[in-house]
């Protein structure tokens, strides 16, 4: 009977905690529309799509990350040096697909070297990346003196074109949710990285290799930055070496809202697009409220400590819960 | 009469499941050493943890120079005058000798800090013992030795007058164990009283004055050293009831599966050789220290080893990591499960399929339904009682999760198993459940070795058994042999092989 409850109440809080975020999405959407009937028209929805495509895109990089114990704080800047880079080769060769490929190749370098001072160096995450967040600022500053890159032509298309009504970004922001969401659920990189950041000791006395996979994990961190980059520098329509600071902090915002757990070893891709959205459709609702943007950061920085203490308190709420069954 | 400087009367203490102290009696006269000695688990430490301040004890009191004390904390400890040296020393690495000579107890000049009093007072104690560190050097840039010979000084130099030293000479040399003594002759003269720790029946002999034995929570004899010999220590240390639950072995060995030569890590273990056979199920006993499971480590990969070789059927190995040791087809259960075996906050599906990710996840993705069917079977198999396989782990008994690492290992299909304390903090029917396992396994051809510090488990489940002293194998014995005094004897470096032969 003592067992029987352990178990229903274990599951209660983890179902209210695998759906609690999709029900303060759903309340926002319905407070959202109420309160300005243009919320839901096509047209604002669009907008907030392409909003929210670069974010949502480095947050996916963040959970893979943090699942496994990492974190990147360099993508801004690294998106604005391989942005910027692609921006610049693209107007030398008028080339999309070379614009992507640079991009991508810039952005996958910096995660290598990440991942190097990570794996072979022992540096922490945290600190190897805010090194590479100052070298690629400097480094995209750098390459064009400080100037800003104009008259990008048809680079703009990626980020502002549409497919019928469909905004363009969307489509990566679908591929990726679905490339996120299949590494974690089906491969075995997946489950390693799950378990190296739930507990890498006995991962690596499981034979899972812990190196490999953390630098498998900055790769694809740098495919997502490195195409984050491209729909920047396309929707801002310049080359901006200043572009995307502090975007790895909203990136990190949506997957922390998203459910990823900050210790390791719990994050989900489709928790990710969800706090992304809860990120996007708030700040989108502010704006049409006239809510003036100081107050909105004030908004954003509660919305990421309760969202955190939320998660916290749960987790203590099911240990507790636990050491009593077991004590008894 | 006797006057006592430390009189532990009629202590119990239980934690969850287990009676850990039994209606436990010590005296201790100043000026004296009394030596407490018991197998691991008999509850030496849980004692001291009372004595200190650490545990309260259920029932029973402390008295110190016959009047009761109620010890809250170990800051409480300290001012009655005990004082406490660690088996596992607790020391921050960053911090300087002086600063952890007065950790606790800085001296003030107003609302600073007098630092100049602490280098003066430090400076007087290094020159006074002739040690060789300046004050300001830091505690992780000295060595294990060093820090417990500092231990030893900081207790020393709070002018304790209850002194207590939970295996003191475990990390420390030759040299340094007699000036030990010397030190510990002085605080003698000095009145001081002193419990020590061991299981060395030298030592033991040597320093004590009283000799009390401890086994499952209780003290079996207490008396002046005189009065005991090795052996009748030995003896009373291990009389434990062999109970009969254990499943009937059938040995049918055959091939050599494993087999380590000359392996050594210098400062760890010198000089193992043995060798398991399929169908075979080998014991590995000794005292806490004795380098078993630094062994088993090396063998399976996850520490590197130094010199030596080792065999699997026939044809030697290199293993320098885990996926060596597990492409050699070796598999290890780790004695420490929450470090080495669970990711708690994952599922148990996922947690049992982690050696084996291939097996499920190929061709491009998870075969879920045949991951959830095989691992559903494996759980029947282990009796592994679980609301669900997606379950976190952490919400199991330990029992259970022990069963999962099991499974774990179980579903990789090694050929040689080494389980290193399977048993250890689970409940009495897990056990006999994973004894039925173990006895399975072999049966099936597997090669399994066994580490435990619980002699009647070895006894009632081995083929055969090596024993470890200090980093060397002692001895080795055959089913039909196994006396937990013969064992003991070879544990504890009283004997070992060359004398036998």
């Amino acid at each position: 009977m003592k067992d029987r409850n352990a178990i229903s109440r274990f599951s209660w809080s983890s179902i209210s905690r695998r759906y609690s975020i999709y029900l303060v999405l759903f309340v926002l959407v319905a407070i959202s529309s109420f309160v300005n009937p243009n919320f839901l028209s096509g047209e604002n929805l669009s907008n907030v799509a392409r909003q929210i495509t670069v974010t949502t895109i480095l947050a996916f990089g963040e959970t893979l990350l943090i699942i496994c114990g990492l974190i990147d704080l360099s993508s801004g800047s690294v998106l604005a040096l391989s942005g910027l880079l692609s921006v610049a080769s693209y107007k030398a060769s008028g080339s999309m697909a070379v614009a992507f490929a640079v991009a991508i190749g810039v952005a996958l370098i910096c995660n290598l070297i990440n991942a190097l001072m990570v794996a072979k160096f022992a540096v922490p995450a945290f600190i190897a990346t805010l090194a590479m967040q100052e070298m690629a600022r400097g480094s995209a500053l750098l390459f064009t003196k400080g100037q800003n890159i104009y008259q990008i032509g048809d680079y703009t298309m990626v980020g502002q074109g549409s497919v019928g009504f469909i905004p363009i970004p969307l489509f990566f922001l679908l591929a990726f949710v679905l490339m996120t969401s299949y590494m974690l659920n089906q491969t075995r990189f997946g489950r390693a990285l799950y378990a190296i950041g739930g507990n890498q000791e006995a991962a690596r006395a499981s034979g899972i290799g812990i190196d490999r996979n953390k630098v498998l994990a900055f790769a694809v961190n740098g495919l997502l930055v490195g195409v984050a980059g491209v729909l920047f520098m396309s929707r801002v329509n310049a080359g901006l070496p200043n572009g995307g600071i502090g975007y790895e902090m909203n990136g990190l915002t949506a997957s922390i809202i998203g459910g990823t757990s900050f210790s390791g070893g719990a994050g989900t891709a489709g928790g990710t697009i969800v706090g992304a959205l809860i990120v996007g459709f708030l700040n989108n609702i502010l704006n049409l409220a006239n809510v003036n943007s100081y107050m909105q950061q004030i908004v954003r920085g509660a919305i990421i400590a309760l969202a955190v203490i939320y998660d916290i308190w749960t987790k203590n709420r099911r240990t507790k819960s636990l050491v009593k069954d077991a004590a008894s | 009469m006797d006057s006592y400087k430390l009189e532990v009367r009629n202590v119990s203490k239980s934690f969850p499941g287990v009676l850990a102290l039994d209606d436990i009696t010590i005296k201790a006269r100043p000026g004296s050493v009394l030596v407490l000695c018991g197998e691991n688990g008999a509850g030496k430490s849980t004692l001291m943890k009372i004595i200190d301040g650490i545990y309260q004890p259920d029932k029973g009191k402390v008295l110190i120079d016959g009047k009761p004390v109620t010890i809250r904390n170990p800051i409480q400890a300290r001012s009655l005058g005990i004082s406490m040296i660690n088996q596992e020393l607790n020391f921050i690495p960053e911090i300087t000798i002086e600063e952890n000579l007065f950790c606790g107890r800085l001296p003030k000049r107003g609302a600073m800090i007098d630092w100049k009093r602490i280098r003066a007072e430090t400076s007087a104690l290094i020159e006074r013992e002739n040690l060789h560190y300046a004050p300001d050097t830091r505690m992780k840039d000295l060595s294990i030795s060093d820090i417990q010979m500092l231990e030893i000084l900081k207790a020393i130099s709070l002018d304790a007058s209850i002194i207590i030293m939970d295996e003191p000479t475990s990390a420390i040399t030759d040299r340094e164990v007699e000036r030990l003594f010397e030190k510990i002759a002085e605080l003698k003269a000095r009145g001081a009283c002193i419990i020590y720790i061991s299981h060395k029946m030298n030592e033991i002999f040597k320093i004590a004055d009283d000799i009390a034995v401890m086994r499952d929570g209780r003290v079996v004899d207490s008396r002046p050293k005189e009065d005991f010999d090795i052996d009748n220590v030995i003896s009373l240390m291990v009389g434990r009831k062999l109970e009969n639950n254990f499943p009937e072995r059938h040995q049918s060995p055959g091939e050599v599966a494993l087999e380590v030569e000359g392996l050594s890590c210098p400062g760890v273990f010198r000089d193992v050789s043995f060798r398991v056979r399929g169908g075979e199920i080998v014991g590995f006993a000794g005292l806490m220290g004795a380098g078993r499971t630094e062994v088993m480590r090396a063998v399976f990969g996850l520490d590197p080893h130094g010199s030596g070789s080792i065999k699997v059927r026939g044809k030697e190995v290199r293993i320098a990591s885990v996926n060596d040791g597990m492409r050699a087809r070796i598999a290890m259960l780790s004695e420490d499960r929450h470090r080495y075996g669970i990711v708690p906050m994952r599922s148990v599906c996922e947690n049992i399929g982690l050696s084996s990710l291939r097996r499920f996840i190929y061709r491009g993705r998870l075969h879920r339904a045949e991951e959830s069917k095989t691992i559903a079977g494996l759980c029947e198999e282990l009796s592994v009682k679980t609301p669900s396989l997606s379950t976190p782990v952490e919400a199991l008994s330990g029992g259970n999760q022990q069963k999962v690492v099991l499974g774990k290992w179980i579903l990789s299909d090694p050929d040689i198993l080494i389980m290193d304390e399977p048993t250890r903090g689970i409940d009495v029917g897990a056990k006999y459940e994973i004894y039925k396992l173990m006895d399975a396994l072999a049966n099936k051809g597997k090669a399994l070795v066994f580490v435990s510090s619980e002699l009647p488990e070895l006894i009632g489940m081995c083929d055969r058994i090596y024993v470890m002293c200090q980093g060397e194998i002692t001895g080795e014995l055959k089913r039909g042999e196994f006396t937990q005094e013969g064992i003991m004897r070879f544990a504890t470096g009283q004997e070992n092989k060359e004398r036998v032969q």
